[in-house]
């Protein structure tokens, strides 16, 4: 049976209707699309919890809620925007959705794995959202889950560490996927140099994900057995160990950051060329950086237990490596600003979430140098000071990349155009609100304030004041941008083809493409990815429609 | 009415593909393993004459004769695996009988080897257990724990084989289509891989 003989002319919504089409689908932009819309749901339920936890410390005591629950609000927010937001944000949301059309194939290499993981995040997403009813209220250990409280803590804390066991088990599916896909569906013409950069991010991420989440699934697991049976493992007062619970966590929770961020890098370097029309400086580089970053992350966890007691010779080893990370990093972003320099640069949304992404990334990354020198972190762990660097790179950095790609490929993904005017405001006051909130944080940390602290000294309320009003401006600019993506998905102008000129293989397919992805032989070109002399090529496809 | 077919499908059939997942899948249960594994090192490092004393009451006869069905499971599925390449679907089917009729006894041995620990107090909670030391204690539950989950792993490894026995009676696994049966296969030698040293960290070193 040829399952390619649809009419392409229908794009993939209106191939199949009805919500069973959706749920059961093994189509990946469908997949991709149910990703997007339940982690924009859990986002929205972290920013709001987010938005509870500074309302809270706009003065010192308490104000809206009692310390308990804070410790709840804080955990909380911990667990969804970590392992239901931002682990599978870019792969699941972005990665499902282009990498098989960046690479020039019509699916995933195995899409029922592919619908199987969206399932099994939900039902893991379903059971952390369990905690909030069953058993003794939802956790309080906050998201890393740090033994001995986390084995001695009355709240549901078993049920909220399996549910993170199954999304981990999502994630590395997902992972395993995207091996599999870039390994086996690339395009005859296309070998490994000539993938687009993106592409690149997600095999690096994907290897991680392999590798490194089964060791916190089992760590979790040991957890809810220490729970269940006091055996001794990590609590202390049992003859356990609690320092070998952090290693086994960040043995994990370190690499892990790097899925978060290793794809925001891919796809600020497919912005990039766009804005600039112009190759990409550095092509290896930046596609071998991050290889080097995943391979470097594994060797780095022991920078987050600097204080908590290891060996000198340990702490002086993890303090070095982490140092070299900040090479292959440095290399993309070096590569990024070449790219721009003496460019053809449009100015669009899209180019300037990658630009606030490199700002904020900037920041995150220098501030976790400070962290990583041995001397400075005695000073500033568990301060608020981590807790900003964190966002800085997580939020400024994975979370902008993702708002920005949301930007870049709407067009292709709803066919509309959304408005201009608004997305520059709604950039700006995210922006702006960002780094009044955490640029406050990293300030009052600095001073000496505790993270996940309750109640603060008076000295610490002015800036504690200004990240909360901070927090206000960030929140309007995100429900703008939210309020400008729905209205434009619905009611903006029908968008082309190729609507920012790009030239990777996603530009050259119908917005929004067909089932079947391709409705007509693709251009690439034999000098890589980002060869802008196929421009006019490629954009002549829009007025010729193919003829069989 | 214009389609265009993309030179390399995703939904092509691609038993390299598929056997590619599932030997990443293997690293992955290796690695979730491999943190029970380290835990183990590191408290028979802490706490190693206890370790080797408490050892002394594994039952290593049951454990060896476990060792010897695993071994022998991993025969008869590759094997049948041989038997389907040569298009002999009722020894493949035979065979597979038999690899799932010896997980079904490796399971029974391990059940009366539990019952005869519970029996003797050896198991969390019980009075005999909280009075041994913290080191023997740890030993018991790594060994409840890692030899249950891999328990669990023979349970979902026989359960894929009688999948492919279904396939195979009903015609979907044939000679020339049978990456599953292969994939199932290679799930069940992982089983049997985690087993061989299970055996001698548990039993064999006193």
């Amino acid at each position: 049976m040829d399952n390619h003989a649809i009419d392409s002319h229908l794009n993939f919504y209106e191939t199949k209707r009805g919500l069973f089409s959706w749920i059961f689908t093994l189509d990946h932009k469908r997949i991709a699309l149910l990703y997007l819309y339940s982690i924009s749901l859990f986002f929205l339920v972290g920013v709001a919890l987010g938005f509870l936890m500074r309302l809270e410390l706009f003065s010192p005591g308490g104000q809206v809620m009692d310390p308990r629950t804070y410790n709840q609000v804080f955990t909380f927010h911990g667990v969804i925007m970590i392992f239901l937001v931002i682990i599978p944000s870019i792969p699941a949301v972005f990665g499902n959705f282009f990498l098989p059309i960046m690479i020039g194939t019509d699916d995933v290499a195995l899409p029922r794995l592919n619908l199987f993981s969206w399932w099994l995040y939900i039902f893991g997403a379903l059971m952390a959202l369990g905690t909030l009813m069953f058993g003794n209220g939802p956790a309080d250990t906050g998201w890393t889950f740090y033994a001995p409280y986390s084995v001695t803590s009355d709240t549901n804390v078993s049920m909220l560490l399996l549910a993170a066991f199954i999304l981990g088990f999502s994630s590395i599916l997902t992972g395993l996927n995207f091996i599999v896909t870039i390994h086996r569906l690339r395009a005859p013409q296309m070998p490994w140099f000539r993938m687009p950069l993106f592409a690149w991010g997600l095999y690096a991420t994907a290897w991680i994900q392999l590798l490194a989440t089964p060791i916190v699934g089992i760590t979790l697991l040991m957890v809810v057995m220490e729970r269940t049976f006091g055996i001794g493992l990590f609590d202390p007062s049992l003859g356990g160990d609690p320092i070998l619970y952090q290693h086994l966590f960040w043995i994990y929770s370190h690499p892990v950051v790097y899925v978060m961020i290793l794809p925001a890098m891919g796809i600020v370097s497919e912005v990039i060329p766009t804005s600039a029309q112009r190759t990409i400086f550095g092509y290896k580089a930046i596609a071998l950086s991050s290889m080097a970053i995943a391979f470097l992350g594994y060797f780095v966890w022991g920078h987050h237990m600097f204080t908590s007691g290891m060996s000198d010779q340990a702490r002086v080893v993890f303090s070095f490596i982490t140092f070299l990370v900040a090479i292959p990093t440095a290399i993309k972003v070096f590569n990024w600003i070449a790219t721009l320099y003496k460019g053809s640069i449009y100015i669009t949304p899209n180019l300037l979430w990658s630009t606030a992404f490199i700002f904020n990334f900037l920041i995150g990354g220098l501030t976790g140098l400070i962290n990583g020198a041995l001397a400075a972190d005695v000073h500033v762990h568990d301060t608020t000071y981590i807790v900003a660097h964190f966002h800085y790179t997580m939020f400024g950095g994975t979370i902008f990349v993702f708002l920005g790609a949301l930007h870049y490929w709407f067009p292709k993904i709803w066919g509309r155009m959304y408005n201009q005017k608004l997305a520059y405001w709604a950039l700006g006051l995210t922006f702006v609100g960002f780094n009044i909130l955490y640029g406050a944080m990293l300030t009052v940390g600095v001073k000496g304030m505790p993270r996940r602290y309750y109640d603060y000294l008076p000295q610490f309320e002015f800036l504690n004041k200004v990240a909360t009003v901070g927090s206000w401006i960030l929140i309007i600019g995100i429900l703008l941008m939210i309020y400008n993506l729905i209205r434009s998905a619905r009611k903006g102008e029908i968008a082309p083809r190729n609507p920012w000129n790009g030239v990777t293989l996603e530009w050259q397919v119908p917005s929004p493409p067909p089932l079947h992805n391709f409705d007509r032989p693709f251009i690439l070109s034999e000098k890589g990815p980002y060869d802008f002399s196929l421009l006019e090529k490629i954009n002549e496809v829009e007025q010729k429609p193919l003829d069989h | 009415m214009g389609y265009f077919k993309v030179p390399i499908s995703g939904h092509n059939r691609d038993d390299e593909g598929s056997k590619l997942g599932m030997w990443l899948f293997l690293f992955t249960e290796i690695l979730l393993f491999g943190g029970l594994f380290l835990v183990y090192a590191i408290y028979r490092f802490q706490y190693f004459e206890e370790f080797r004393i408490i050892a002394e009451h594994m039952d290593i006869t049951l454990g060896a004769a476990n060792t010897v069905i695993l071994i022998t499971s991993s025969l008869t599925v590759a094997l049948s695996i041989t038997a389907m390449k040569k298009d002999q679907d009722n020894i493949a089917v035979l065979l597979l009988f038999v690899t799932i009729a010896l997980a079904l006894g490796f399971m029974v041995n391990k059940f009366f080897e539990w019952n005869e620990h519970i029996h003797h107090g050896l198991v969390m909670g019980a009075d005999v257990f909280n009075n041994l030391q913290h080191g023997e204690g740890m030993f018991l539950f790594l060994y409840y724990f890692m030899t249950g989950l891999h328990g669990l792993h023979v349970v979902v490894g026989a359960i894929i084989l009688a999948v492919v026995i279904a396939k195979i009676i009903n015609g979907k696994i044939t000679k020339d289509n049978f990456s599953l049966h292969e994939n199932g296969g290679l799930y069940w030698h992982l089983v049997d891989l985690i087993w061989i040293y299970l055996f001698p960290l548990f039993y064999l070193l006193h």
